[in-house]
């Protein structure tokens, strides 16, 4: 008797509060976390070192990173059944917060096999509702209405060396792009990665940003020629987004 | 044996139980504290409409709940000099209501005569400081740490908590009063703090004329209006970027910053606190609300009017390594504002002050 009760006890506390289990017939809820990773051409950057560091970035600027804030949205898992895994909720990524580079939605996903990851880089069109979304309010996060309102995407502030040598600051910032007065131009960027894996337990998906991507490809940026009053400037904005398609990667998945 | 075996099921299923309560636990907040299962009345915060639209729902710790008795306590406090030292100075010494709860000094004197390096803060808001650092460095991570340190600080208040208590407890009516706020006659520093904090957290100010515009309550002067254009201008004013805009009331983003007022950096603020040396001379963004009434400005009070605040963005910045990038046009001093453009963004930043905080009877002196 006291051996039945015994395993029952094991049995229910290894297994009453877990929401999945290994069993391969059927899918069981897998609680999905995201890991924000950043680095510079393969080098990390992280909140103790991100305001430290000095970059040479494709044009040959030395830069360095002050503040860099970003949103992601609209994560979702693609199933090879042809269904799809919607994660609710978007994330501002501050690496002056360590907190703030992990996202751990509420939505579990389940246990298969998947073909990709989509996600939307700033908010798309429906989502970047000027004034919605109350913590990003109080985060300051807001994109000025006279270029088109809703939010930001990226702040990337710090400085790099002129041609003459001195340090002159920069504000990478971008959101919808401002074509004339009262005329707008979506800015977003959806990234969508095939990438065949299984989940099998709880598991955590990397999602890495290359810095030095926003400064090279395909477009070489040369901070000389373009630092700051980036926002109202559309060619910038939209030279941004055609560099800013090759800055994220789907890192390690670890379950 | 037979009993053996029946308290051995027993204590495994006890431990089973126990398993399962601690291994399914949900982490729910600690119970508000009471003494004795005392729980005062509950005065939750009433949030005005233009928060309850834009921000999120106030920060209340969970162990110090609004209530009506120890808000009273903590504005009868908040106004007493039986704080201090010589009994000479309150917390509303420096912290004045007509000046939205700072005073009018570059630096205020202590009850010794002496006087610091930092200009006294304005008290508003305090529920919606989402990164939950006060102080100009930062160093006070809650509303009750804060209320903590001018007591003991011997530039100000310079007396000791055994003493400031001591003579809480000696009067006739704090220890009642202290009783009815958390059931206790027992007076301690923290449950003062706690209670001048709740007395603080409903310092709420929200009803200026561009709230009440943002509201559809009123209409601004077109020089208003283009003095909120010039501000959310990042080619002009681009005070957006740490000073809030029409969907963020606090007019405050927070954090902190070197905002290009010294070549050499003296005054660490944040840096002194982390001992993060590419943080010194970050200082916290105040917000812009109440401007009519709390000048000096800056973090040490130099700027005795706001055309000097404004006149330093647009041509008075100096460069010093930890400067924020945000500082953009530190190379040619500023943002270079013309003068017509600096009226407007004066008359903007006025529209941010709420003659209806500060002449609240709720907040004034009860005693």
């Amino acid at each position: 008797m006291k051996k039945i009760i015994l395993l029952f006890a094991i049995a229910v506390v290894a297994f009453g509060c877990k929401s999945d289990d290994d069993n391969n017939n059927v899918p069981t809820n897998a609680a999905i976390a995201f890991k924000f990773t950043q680095n510079w051409n393969g080098a990390e950057v992280t909140p103790s070192n991100f305001n430290t560091g000095v970059y040479e970035n494709e044009a040959g600027n030395f830069v360095s990173i002050s503040k860099l804030r970003y949103l992601i949205s609209r994560i979702v898992l693609h199933k090879e059944d042809g269904t799809s895994v919607a994660f609710e909720g978007y994330n501002l990524i501050d690496l002056a917060d360590a907190s703030s580079l992990n996202f751990n939605p509420s939505t579990p996903a389940t246990t298969g096999d998947y073909t990709g990851i989509s996600f939307v880089y700033g908010f798309n069109e429906q989502d970047n509702s000027s004034g919605a979304y109350l913590d990003l309010n109080a985060a300051d996060w807001n994109w000025p209405s006279m270029l088109g309102g809703g939010y930001h995407f990226m702040q990337m502030d710090g400085t790099f060396d002129d041609t003459n040598g001195a340090p002159q600051p920069y504000n990478f910032h971008n959101g919808t792009a401002r074509v004339s007065e009262g005329v707008f131009e979506q800015n977003f960027i959806t990234f969508d990665f095939e990438q065949n894996f299984s989940i099998t337990d709880d598991a955590t998906i990397e999602i890495k940003m290359d810095i030095s991507e926003w400064y090279k490809n395909p477009l070489t940026w040369d901070l000389n020629e373009r630092s700051v009053d980036l926002m109202m400037d559309y060619i910038a904005q939209k030279d941004m987004n055609r560099n800013g398609k090759s800055v994220f990667s789907i890192g390690a998945i670890t379950q | 044996m037979k009993e053996r075996s029946s308290k051995t099921t027993l204590l495994i299923l006890g431990v089973f139980t126990l398993s399962i309560m601690v291994a399914c636990s949900s982490n729910d907040p600690e119970p508000a504290e009471s003494v004795d299962g005392y729980v005062a009345t509950p005065q939750p915060l009433t949030v005005p409409p233009i928060f309850q639209r834009l921000l999120p729902p106030p920060t209340i710790p969970a162990d110090n709940p609004q209530t009506v008795e120890g808000i009273a306590l903590g504005r009868k406090l908040f106004y007493d000099p039986i704080l201090s030292g010589n009994g000479t100075q309150a917390c509303a010494s420096c912290h004045n209501p007509s000046n939205a709860f700072t005073d009018e000094n570059q630096f205020s004197l202590g009850i010794d005569g002496l006087e610091g390096t930092r200009n006294s803060m304005p008290i508003y808001n305090m529920a919606w400081n989402t990164d939950s650092k006060f102080f100009w460095d930062g160093r006070a991570t809650s509303v009750e740490q804060q209320a903590l340190e001018p007591v003991t600080n011997p530039i100000e208040m310079h007396n000791t908590w055994e003493n400031a208590v001591g003579s809480l407890q000696n009067t006739n009516l704090y220890p009642e009063l202290f009783n009815k706020a958390f059931g206790t006659k027992t007076i301690t520093k923290e449950l003062t703090a706690k209670a001048i904090a709740q007395f603080e957290r409903t310092l709420i100010s929200a009803n200026s004329p561009f709230d009440q515009y943002l509201l559809g309550e009123n209409s601004l002067t077109p020089q208003e209006i283009n003095g909120f254009a010039i501000f959310m201008d990042e080619s002009r004013g681009d005070c957006f970027h740490c000073h809030g805009n029409e969907f963020n009331p606090l007019w405050t983003d927070n954090i902190f910053h070197n905002n290009g007022l010294d070549a050499a950096i003296t005054d660490k603020g944040l840096g002194n606190i982390t001992g993060d040396p590419s943080q010194d001379g970050w200082f916290k963004s105040p917000s812009l609300r109440n401007l009519a009434y709390t000048a000096p400005y800056m973090h040490d009070g130099r700027f005795a009017t706001l055309d000097e605040v404004i006149n330093h963005y647009s041509e008075g910045l100096v460069y010093s390594e930890t400067i924020d990038p945000l500082m953009k046009a530190v190379s040619r001093g500023g943002v270079q504002l013309t003068e017509p453009d600096k009226a407007d963004l004066k008359a903007f930043l006025l529209s941010l002050s709420d003659p209806s905080f500060i002449d609240n009877p709720n907040f004034q002196d009860p005693n």
